[in-house]
Order: structure tokens, then sequence, then C-alpha cells
């Protein structure tokens, strides 16, 4: 019952972005009927080829929805400005050629697979700093930061808010 | 025939930073340092195809920068694997 | 409307610019990936903006398959560009790569205890 759910989804998640892709196809309407049934056939099949890996450690939990307003929110929010001024930082960077490197280590507390993934993306994108390794047993994160401050630092230190957003979003 | 030139001049200036990391992807001294100037002409070749389809107003060129962007992260993803040495 | 285009292509144009020049000045691998990804990732999105907006500009259905597809590129780009980054920097530090003149580097001193696959054979059997 539970493999039948876990590729039911995959293969609806695959639909739904197949129309995102193909839509405007259609004639009168938006799409055209031999693509929506050559996509039907090919979200059953990647449904049924992947759907054991997609949800298993705590995945079903994106399929909330009050998490994807708060990703929205996220993603226009802190972090597009991080990102900005993560840009002109490096601009400034290059600029200057004043670095400080360092690869330290923190634990921001998270434990599933898809907050760690959300978490080592936004890190990687925003100012200073770049995911290098991961610990998966003890959740460890190792980042070279180009401007170390504090060769112990906590969480706060080296990515602001993201640990709390990471939590929320997609804890 | 080229609809809007804006989006048109602007791919022809990614073609020019692509010239650019080309550079670095000859000289880099390590395979890593190719890796990532390989990696960086990834993006700008989807981007660079993104700007051009518009300005030819040819929308197969946004499916090909489609394709083209999943295909180079899994190019680069092998690439990874083989310097961390787990491909042997 | 056309004044959101140019300005989109100009910041793109521009960070894009300063990506390939931090390719090229920055001392290390990691620094390199730092300018690269960054300012790649946001130039191009910024390109990719101005084209899905010349699209909705232009209307009808192609302005639209155009505007849908080029926002498809932009989420791909948004989501493989970390991760093939992180991947390429945790390569080239288990390829044995110091950091240029790093100040400390707890990950050597750590000594890669994550296993490199961990849905590896212990899942599978």
């Amino acid at each position: 019952m539970r493999r039948v759910a876990e590729w039911a989804t995959t293969a609806a998640l695959a639909f739904v972005v197949f129309l995102v892709l193909s839509s405007f196809t259609g004639k009168w309407g938006v799409w055209a009927s031999d693509e929506l049934l050559a996509g039907a056939v090919i979200a059953l099949l990647v449904g049924l080829a992947t759907g054991r890996f997609a949800w298993s450690r705590g995945g079903w939990r994106l399929l909330q929805p009050h998490r994807w307003v708060l990703f929205l929110v996220y993603l226009v929010g802190p972090f597009l400005y991080a990102m900005a001024k993560a840009n002109l930082d490096v601009a400034w960077r290059v600029i200057t050629g004043r670095i400080n490197p360092g690869i330290v280590r923190f634990n921001p507390g998270l434990r599933t697979d898809f907050g760690r993934t959300f978490l080592a993306n936004s890190i990687t994108l925003t100012p200073g700093t770049l995911t290098v390794d991961v610990d998966d047993g003890s959740g460890d994160f190792y980042v070279h930061w180009i401007n170390v401050k504090d060769p112990s630092p906590t969480a706060d230190e080296v990515c602001g808010p993201f640990p709390r957003w990471a939590r929320r979003v997609a804890e | 025939m080229i609809v809007a030139l804006p989006l048109a001049a602007a791919g022809l200036a990614l073609v020019g930073f692509i010239l650019v990391c080309m550079v670095r992807l000859s000289i880099g001294p390590t395979a890593a340092d190719r890796a990532v100037a390989l990696d960086t002409i990834n993006t700008l070749v989807v981007a660079t195809m993104v700007l051009l389809g518009a300005a030819f107003n040819l929308v197969v060129l946004l499916d090909v920068a489609l394709v083209y962007a999943l295909l180079s992260y899994v190019g680069t993803l092998y690439i990874a694997r083989y310097l961390e040495g787990g491909l042997g | 409307m056309n004044g959101l285009i140019y300005a989109f292509l100009a910041i793109g144009t521009a960070f894009n610019a300063l990506g390939a020049v931090a390719l090229i000045r920055f001392p290390d691998v990691y620094t390199r990936i730092h300018g690269a990804t960054k300012c790649t990732t946001f130039g191009s999105i910024f390109s990719i903006l101005a084209v899905a907006v010349h699209g909705i500009v232009q209307g009808g259905a192609a302005g639209g398959t155009m505007a849908v597809r080029a926002l498809l590129a932009l989420v791909f780009l948004l989501l493989t560009n970390p991760t093939g980054s992180h991947a390429l920097a945790r390569g080239a530090h288990r390829a044995g790569i110091k950091p240029f003149r790093a100040v400390v580097d707890r990950l050597e001193e750590a000594g890669h205890r994550s296993p490199v696959t961990r849905h590896g054979s212990k899942e599978t059997q």
C-alpha cells in the first residue's frame, strides 16, 4: 500500500512538471491531447522507476502546502537579499583581493535530508560561504569561509537566520 | 532573423565571457580548476541559449537549454565523483 | 516594460562578467568556486528573467511558451548549480587539494569521517 502511494505521488508530481513544460501547446485549449497522453505515460514510468527513493526519511513533509508558501516567501525575501549581498561581497573581494579563507565546522542541528540539502544550497549561494562536506551521521557542516572571523563558530555566525528557515520549510 | 536586439547583444557578451572562462579551462593548474571552469561555462551556455532563443524567436533553443542544464549537471557530478576517486 | 528588460539584462551581464573575472583572478579552487557559482547563478537568473519578461510582453502562445520554459530553466539552474559546486568542492578536497593560505581546516582535522555513499552497500543488501 505504501509503495503504491509512493509511486502514485511521484507520478502525479512528474505529470505536473510535464504540464508546466508543455503548456500553450494546444490549439484552443491550453494543452494538446497527444501531449497529455505522452506525458501521462512518461510520468507513470518515472513514478514506477523512482518512487521508492523520493519519500523516505521524512520527504513526505514537503507535500504540505504551507511549506511551499513559506518557501516562496523565503525565496523572494531573505534569500534574494542575501544573494545580492553575496555578489557585491564577491565583487569587493575580486577587486581588492582581500581574503582570509578556511574550512570551519558547525552543527545547525538539522535531521532530515531535505533540510540539510536546503541549508547547504542556501549557504553556497549566500555571502562568503561554500559547503564542502556534510557529515551524514552527526549532521556537522564543513563550510569554506572566505573571511574567517572565528575558527570554531556557531551556526549563527556563519549563516545567520538560514537554519531557522530550513527548519521551518523542510523539517 | 533577430527580433530583439538587446537580448542578442547580451547573448553575444555572454559568449565573450565563455571565452574568458576558457582561459582558466586551459591553464588551470589542477583538474579541479578545469572542472570548475567547465561548470561555469555550462551555466553561461544555458543563459546564452535562453537569450539567443528569445532573440531569434526560436523556442527550440529554450528546450535545448533545459536539457543542457540537466545533462551538464549530471556531467559535473560525474567529474566530481571522479575527482574524489569513486569511479575506480 | 522595456526598461525592466534592459535593467535585468544589464544586471545579468554585469554579474556574469564578474563571475568570469573571479574565475581568473582568485588564487585557489575553493575561492574560484565561490566567485564562479555565486556570480554566474545570480547573473543567469537575471538574464533569464529578462527573457521571461520579454515573452510575457510579447504575449500569445509563442510568448507564453517562451516565458514558461525560461522560468523552468531558471528553476533548474537554481537547484542544480549549488549542488554541483558543492560536489566539486568535496571532490577537490578529497583529491587532496589544500585551501590557499587557510587559517583553519577542520575537515582535514576530521579526516573525512563521513562515508562516500550512505545509500551504499549497507542499505541495498
